[in-house]
């Protein structure tokens, strides 16, 4: 609690009871857990001071994801993966519950198209970011499983697309699976046993679109947020790249990098009073 | 720069553990045959195969366990109470007669590295106990008890001789409008069995996939509208039958423009074989359809043809040739 050299007005009594309710929640979760301090870490790290927009790429297409992420928890409350006729109509029911989600469910169109079209910006992004990576040789030494682990996202997105791709239940999803798991078929020795795993059986049925439900609802985006997870943890471990047309990188020895447990604002408490100035003065640490 | 290196003036204390390998062995690799052996019996044969590759893995299971534990059977583990040598404290103790502690001998396995391998141990059991079944339940049904579908095609007098008809049929009506299949069938009329020498029945029956990627491939030539004929529609056991009239002089593919000849022979495109053909059974006068099969070329047309004929295998998928050396053992069929 600060000490006033005077007497406290009013107003300031009240700004120091209203900032002591906002914070005791947020001492009393950081004391028990650190969370506060740990996302202050993640978010609040020192970067080159000449990166730019570019780098904002790999948080676009996380964003894209996390979009993919909460549409498809609202899609997968009314679809309905199954291959069986609907007795009154004749049509397939999978098919009826997409059809039910475009043109009845309130602001289901919305939420459907922002599925579909996302889908294909986080496989842009993705792309855009990987293109971003590579121009600027930030893949290299000591990043290159970081590279690795993203090929493996970009994998995991497409396979994302695959099995997405035949949840409809029409025409398209029908005979662009069928060719889809056949090209899979074609791969020696084992294309055929994957093939046939991929169908869950010698023909496309009922069971292939349940298997592909499965897979694109829980199992891959399993492994996607595993893998963005270990991803981050790496970007966090190892930090940002400069461009490479930065001078700083370019110039001189590098300086010696302060240890980070004696940065101000990560860990240790920047000095009272000193706020955004005291980091200013020091950038990335002591001088 | 690189601003977020790990600090360089962290020095890492050096490691004073030693690693415990054990020694080099070849038993795990048997043991891992065993399972394998296993596994695959499940699919081709559960009694006989699947015993043999349990019996495998459970021998060199047991010669494992046996050698990797050969250390701690060796010597006899005796439990020491814990104790600190005092700095500085003398050895007044061990002077006294009387006093003098048994020798110990030092053992390997001390009581925190065996708790530590336990857990390990017994984390990993349970895991796999969990995961066998599990994977199990995941792969298998794709490859057991596939069914052998049987499909009513209605009396054989439907047929006209020698007319082509482009016939879309049900394979299976409990798995509804998925299992509707496309077939061209030519009746051959009746021609004499080479065993018994009696007259039986021919049919040709070849399938609408492309054996490039599986689309379904379009007969090439008029069909009844423009023949002036009428499309049949029957109600068989296999539930709604259409029989649709057509001259094909070959068969076409929308998807990469793969193009067959009347008989099914490749002639342009992508496809590495001819049409699948099904085979077929005359039951009590009515022609039922039975499994694909699949077929590297055909030699003359319809009753009087030779058919190079194979196992099914799936689109895009060699079975004559040395390409055909990479599908050495297709999935189990019906």
């Amino acid at each position: 609690m600060a000490t006033f050299r005077r007497k406290p007005s009013k107003g300031e009594l009240r700004r120091q009871r209203a900032e002591e309710i906002v914070m005791f929640p947020l001492d009393w979760l950081e004391e028990r857990s650190g969370l506060i301090g740990g996302v202050k870490y993640f978010l609040f790290r020192n970067v080159p001071s000449d990166i730019n927009w570019m780098q904002t790429l790999g948080s676009a297409a996380l964003t894209a994801f996390i979009v993919q992420a909460v549409t498809g928890v609202i899609l997968a409350m009314y679809y309905t993966p199954s291959a069986a006729t609907d007795p009154h109509t004749g049509q397939p029911v999978a098919w009826e519950s997409i059809v039910n989600i475009s043109d009845n469910v309130f602001m289901g169109w919305l939420v459907r198209g922002m599925h579909r079209w996302g889908a294909s910006v986080f496989i842009i992004l993705m792309f855009l970011h990987m293109g971003r990576v590579f121009l600027f040789g930030a893949y290299k030494y000591p990043r290159e499983l970081n590279w690795i682990v993203g090929v493996l996202i970009l994998l995991m997105g497409m396979l994302e697309g695959f099995t997405g791709y035949l949840l409809p239940w029409d025409q398209t999803a029908y005979w662009a699976t069928v060719v889809g798991i056949n090209l899979n078929g074609t791969a020696p020795i084992l294309g055929p046993w994957l093939a046939q795993f991929l169908r869950g059986g010698q023909e496309i049925s009922g069971e292939t679109l349940t298997r592909f439900y499965s897979l694109h609802m829980l199992v891959i985006p399993g492994a996607i947020i595993a893998l963005i997870t270990l991803h981050l943890y790496l970007v966090v471990r190892l930090g940002v790249t400069s461009p490479p047309w930065s001078k700083d990188a370019a110039g001189g020895d590098p300086e010696e990098a302060e240890p980070e447990r004696l940065r101000p604002g990560l860990t240790r408490p920047v000095p009272r009073g000193a706020g955004a100035s005291a980091m200013q003065a020091e950038p990335g640490g002591r001088q | 720069m690189e601003p977020e290196q790990p600090g360089r003036d962290t020095e890492q204390e050096p490691l004073h553990e030693e690693a415990h390998l054990p020694g080099p062995s070849l038993y795990p690799i048997g043991f891992a045959i065993g399972i394998v052996v296993l596994l695959v019996g499940l699919v081709i044969d559960p009694l006989l195969i699947s015993s043999i590759g349990a019996a495998i893995a459970i021998v060199f299971g047991f010669l494992w366990a046996r050698e990797a534990t050969r250390e701690m059977r060796a010597e006899q583990v005796v439990v020491e109470p814990e104790r600190r040598e005092l700095p500085g404290a003398g050895e007044p103790a061990a002077e006294e007669p009387g006093f003098a502690p048994p020798p110990v001998e030092p053992t390997k396995v001390t009581r925190s590295v065996f708790l530590e391998g336990s857990t390990i141990g017994l984390g990993a059991l349970i895991g796999g106990l969990i995961t066998v079944p599990v994977a199990g339940f995941a792969v298998l049904p794709s490859f057991l008890d596939q069914k052998q579908h049987k499909v009513d095609m209605g009396p054989l007098e439907t047929f006209a001789l020698n007319q082509w008809y482009i016939s879309t049929f049900t394979v299976d009506p409990a798995e509804g409008e998925v299992s509707r299949r496309t077939a061209f069938i030519r009746n051959n009329g009746f021609v004499a069995d080479p065993q018994t020498k009696q007259q039986v029945p021919s049919f040709t029956i070849i399938s609408n996939h492309c054996v490039h990627l599986g689309c379904p491939v379009q007969a090439n030539g008029p069909t009844a509208q423009i023949l002036n004929m009428k499309i049949l529609h029957e109600q068989t056991a296999n539930g709604k039958l259409t029989l649709d009239p057509v001259v094909p002089a070959g068969y076409g593919c929308p998807c990469h423009g793969g193009q067959y000849d009347p008989e099914g022979n490749r002639i342009a495109g992508p496809p590495v074989r001819a049409l699948d053909r099904y085979s077929y059974e005359i039951n009590h006068g009515r022609l039922v359809l039975l499994s694909t099969y699949s077929v590297s070329h055909v030699v003359g047309t319809g009753a009087q043809a030779k058919i190079y004929k194979y196992k099914d295998y799936g689109p895009g998928q060699h079975v004559d040739g040395p390409e055909a050396w990479f599908y050495p053992i297709p999935p189990p069929h019906h």
